[in-house]
């Protein structure tokens, strides 16, 4: 017996009230948004309750938003994947531009130490209660939180990259 | 069966022959028997080093220039060929490998990612192995063909067989080691 879209939102509903919003259908997967300060209790509730049973954290990414609202220029997106019934849902909690943070969820699922980490690594938010969180891909030695949309992707050091080898300076000889 | 009038010997450098004596310069003596005896530290991370393996195998045999002997130590290793894309995090690592190589050593950097970092024009990519290390012999390529490869291993033995044996005490290899920072 499948579980319903519909019955997952109203459960979520009774027991968090307002703190859960905007339930859509995205790409065919039940998508919200909720209150930072509650994701770690609605993802205990999604992995504990005897009907809902989403026993396997996908993914946990994030995204920068910097046109957005100060309060709102971060984002975690969670995805939990629902073993027994094959339902999938996504979820994201906005964080502050200043002070991006969240409560760690791995006291909920280890594997979480991973993803958090590699998102403090590329985004700079700062998950309570992880246990190592230090770069994990880049190089320890780096400053910027390079996913962030303020920082320039490419290198700066490039030195073969002279706009006389592509043709467009009219001068090939006195780089003018 | 190989017949022994097949095998190749290298030719002996310029000098003046008698009768029970062969007189030659040191440098070119010990540039010949260098020239021939490079052995390669393959530093592989992509792509280039698969065409490496290709380089190494019995098609187009590395062997046949002397190097034989793949080290994967660098303390014997006399040529480190970088091959791929090194990020920074791996910077460090590449020029811990080449300052554990005993002098006289040398560099190759195989393909566009060693060269000058490749299409990687990005925060996470070295732009070139050059800002860390030394650089002998560049090859261009993305990847190179084993050919390329050994061009580049033959234009290496050039400069090898050329080198004069005072170079690395000299002046300039000390300059040019200290803008690296290696002693």
């Amino acid at each position: 017996m499948a579980l319903e879209t519909s019955v997952i939102e109203d459960k979520l509903t009774d027991k968090f009230g307002d703190k859960v919003t905007g339930f859509v259908m995205m790409k065919d997967i039940l998508s919200f948004e909720v209150d930072a300060a509650v994701a770690n209790d609605v993802m205990r509730f999604l992995k504990e309750d005897a009907l809902l049973r989403f026993n396997f954290l996908t993914d946990v990414c994030g995204i920068h938003y910097p046109d957005n609202d100060l309060e709102r220029q971060f984002a975690v997106a969670y995805h939990m994947h629902n073993w027994y019934d094959n339902v999938r849902i996504r979820f994201k909690s906005f964080l502050s531009g200043e002070t991006p943070e969240i409560d760690t969820v791995t006291n909920l699922f280890l594997s979480a130490n991973w993803q958090e980490r590699e998102t403090y690594d590329f985004y700079g938010i700062i998950f309570k209660g992880h246990p190592q969180l230090k770069r994990i891909l880049n190089m320890d030695e780096m400053v910027s939180f390079p996913m962030r949309k303020e920082f320039p992707l490419e290198d700066g050091g490039r030195t073969d990259k002279d706009d006389r080898f592509f043709g467009r300076k009219p001068d090939n000889v006195n780089n003018n | 069966m190989s017949n022994s009038k097949d095998i190749k010997i290298v030719d002996a450098p310029p000098g003046v022959e008698g009768s029970g004596f062969f007189a030659t310069k040191l440098d070119t003596v010990v540039g010949m028997a260098r020239a021939n005896s490079l052995w390669p530290l393959p530093f592989a991370t992509s792509c280039c080093g698969i065409e490496f393996m290709a380089t190494m195998a019995s098609h187009y045999d590395v062997a046949r220039f002397g190097s034989e002997r793949m080290s994967f130590s660098p303390r014997q290793a006399d040529m480190l060929l970088v091959m791929g894309t090194i990020a920074k995090k791996m910077a460090p690592i590449l020029r811990q490998v080449y300052e554990q190589m005993a002098e006289p050593r040398w560099v190759i950097a195989v393909g566009a990612c060693a060269s000058s970092g490749g299409i990687f024009d990005t925060y996470s990519v070295l732009q070139g192995i050059d800002k860390v290390i030394p650089v002998d012999v560049y090859v261009p390529g993305c990847p190179p063909r084993p050919e390329q490869i050994l061009d580049g291993i033959m234009t290496l033995q050039d400069l090898v067989r050329n080198e004069s044996v005072r170079r690395r005490s000299s002046p300039e290899y000390q300059e040019l080691m200290a803008s690296y920072n290696i002693t």
